[in-house]
């Protein structure tokens, strides 16, 4: 595939992370709020975009735009070129086998859903089980549940710890003849927990059951290899990886997408259309009905370039940094409880304060600058589990800085000033 | 900080961390339990009516940023000895004023309550928090209605 650009060699691990080099590349970073520097300390919702994504995204507009698949004129072959080199550096990124086991979706969600209703729909039975844990995101709760009213199948969960981890144990406590799918986080959006996924894998697959993994915040932190993992479903979004919302991925094993029946019709994914039978394309495009999110998918492999460039490795020690940096800060904090507190956890801090609710939290930092979620996070019953209706929650990017860090520290001061 | 003073004044802190007629109604008329998606927070209120359709208790439960825990305290405080009538109307105002719509009619025989809901005006600053301002309320007039449930999306 030509239009492919060389990967910097990940040589880097030992040179310094230029953090000042990194934060040029967004300019969104220089912006202020409310006449304060932007803080902003919610990648885990969505990340913001390095320069090399804009420009990728301006650039397809201006000069390679076409509709994809479909023309045999220089303008769309150039754009399907693109499209398709794109997916092809995911598949590198995630070291897949094969091009066509990158599937194109809008975001995390659509990806976990075409796994339900193609894989799922097809292929599980009343009574079968599928596993999932109590600090699922509700993209990976609701679609089971809607399997569950369709079809009869079952859902179990998975029990956290305290300290919010999942052991492989609790896991394999539900494991029974009757397992057929184990879906979880790779990754906690709330707690930040990275969950004992290989060891997770290694369970389900000796029951004989398949496995998803939901890797929407775990991509962003942690190197992932999906042949060296042998995971059989890899699903994220790529607006969390600093590319272009709109646009997601499902990883799939080729004998598995194989087999499943198609998740939507239209254009783009059939081989031949009459009004008595049709058949479908191969993969991926028996995926991928409609005109895909061509400058997004673009725009993602540029997200895939720039994050492959600085390395997830040195990504991951910068993050880790800023982690410990907050974990320590955070936990010095009066009347402040952090919750989520695992050594075996990435850039997300969830917290509450004696004296304020999360949404009051927010809105008071909010006015230094600083951009923090409150709330449930997507998340209702892991807050149940939790016992706090909501949480505040700071996440860490690739840009952010322990000054950063200090700046949120220092905001909640205010809210200890008006609330007491 | 003179925004978030503006937005935090005394009487909502103190509403929000001493709430009145925080606690279930066991004689209540009719009750609903308010969610607010957006955040999660969610409160119960409980109503009682005397015969000729007047409020004589009004009570919650629940738990919420400061902003919806106060608002609930001052609305249990403010709709009591209103007819049913009145306590929307009340709110029909309070939406009004919260949500900055801008200059409106006061009725005369509700200046007073008006005159203390003015404490949360500073919402509407915060477009999001609009709704924390508003749970309560919705909460009532649902439990008017006869509704058992209301969400504020
Ligand atoms: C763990 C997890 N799963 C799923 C999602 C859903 O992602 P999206 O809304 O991009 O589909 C998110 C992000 O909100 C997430 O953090």
């Amino acid at each position: 595939m030509a239009g492919m650009t060389k990967l910097r060699e990940p040589s880097r691990a030992n040179a310094p992370y230029d953090i000042a080099r990194v934060r040029a590349d967004f300019p969104i970073l220089a912006r202020t709020v409310y006449g304060k520097k932007l803080v902003y300390l919610d990648s885990a919702a969505s990340a913001q975009k390095p320069r090399q994504v804009i420009d990728t995204l301006t650039r397809v507009y201006e000069q390679d735009y076409a509709n994809v698949h479909r023309g045999a004129y220089y303008l769309s072959m150039k754009a399907t070129e693109e499209y398709e080199g794109a997916r092809e550096k995911i598949q590198r990124f995630l070291n897949a086998k094969h091009r066509h086991e990158i599937i194109y979706t809008r975001n995390g969600t659509e990806a976990i859903n075409l796994v339900a209703a193609s894989y799922g729909r097809n292929f599980l039975k009343a009574g079968d089980e599928v596993i999932i844990s109590e600090l699922e995101h509700h993209s990976n709760i609701v679609p089971w549940q809607l399997l569950r009213d369709e079809k009869g199948i079952v859902v179990k969960v998975a029990q956290i710890t305290d300290q919010g981890e999942v052991p492989v144990e609790h896991v394999a406590r539900l494991i029974g003849p009757r397992t057929r799918l184990v879906a979880v986080s790779h990754m906690s959006n709330v707690l930040g927990t990275i969950l004992p996924v290989a060891e997770i894998i290694r369970l389900a697959h000796a029951a004989g059951a398949k496995v998803l993994l939901d890797g929407c915040q775990a991509i962003t932190h942690l190197p992932v290899d999906v042949q060296a993992l042998d995971v059989d479903f890899y699903a994220f979004s790529g607006h969390k990886l600093y590319g272009p919302s709109g646009i997601g991925v499902l990883y799939g094993k080729e004998a598995l997408l194989d087999a499943m029946p198609p998740y939507q019709g239209g254009g783009d994914m059939i081989s031949t259309v009459t009004f008595e039978k049709s058949t479908w394309a191969a993969l991926p495009n028996k995926f991928e009905a409609g005109t895909p999110a061509i400058a997004q998918a673009i725009g993602l492999g540029a997200a895939v370039d720039y994050v492959s460039a600085l390395g997830l490795d040195a990504i991951g020690e910068h993050e880790l940094r800023l982690l410990e940096h907050g974990m320590a800060r955070l936990s010095a904090v009066k009347g402040l409880t952090i919750y989520g507190t695992t050594p075996g956890k990435a850039g997300v801090i969830s917290f509450a304060l004696d004296c304020a609710h999360p949404h009051d939290i927010s809105t008071i930092v909010d006015r230094s600058g600083v951009a923090i979620r409150a709330g449930h996070h997507c998340c209702q019953p892991l807050m149940q589990r939790l016992g706090a209706p909501a949480t505040a929650r700071c996440s860490f990017g690739l840009y952010n800085t322990t000054d950063e860090v200090d700046a949120l520290v220092d905001a909640l001061g205010k809210v200890r000033e008006i609330f007491g | 900080m003179d925004d978030l003073r503006e937005l935090y004044q005394e009487v909502i802190l103190d509403h929000g961390k001493h709430p009145r007629n925080l606690r279930a109604l066991a004689d209540a008329t009719c009750s609903a339990h308010g969610r607010n998606p957006l955040c999660g927070d969610q409160l119960t209120v409980y109503l009682k009516l005397d015969p000729n359709g007047i409020v004589e208790d009004a009570a919650f439960e629940g738990r919420g940023c400061a902003i919806s825990v106060a608002s609930a305290s001052l609305m249990t405080e403010l709709i009591r000895g209103k007819t049913e009538a009145q306590a929307r109307l009340l709110f029909e105002k309070f939406h009004h004023l919260a949500a900055g719509e801008g200059e409106d009619t006061v009725p005369p025989e509700l200046a007073d309550e008006l005159d203390r809901l003015q404490v949360l005006a500073g919402v509407r600053q915060y477009p999001v928090r609009v709704k924390c301002a508003t749970l309560a309320w919705h909460t009532m007039q649902a439990a008017l209605s006869g509704a058992r449930e209301v969400s504020t999306e």
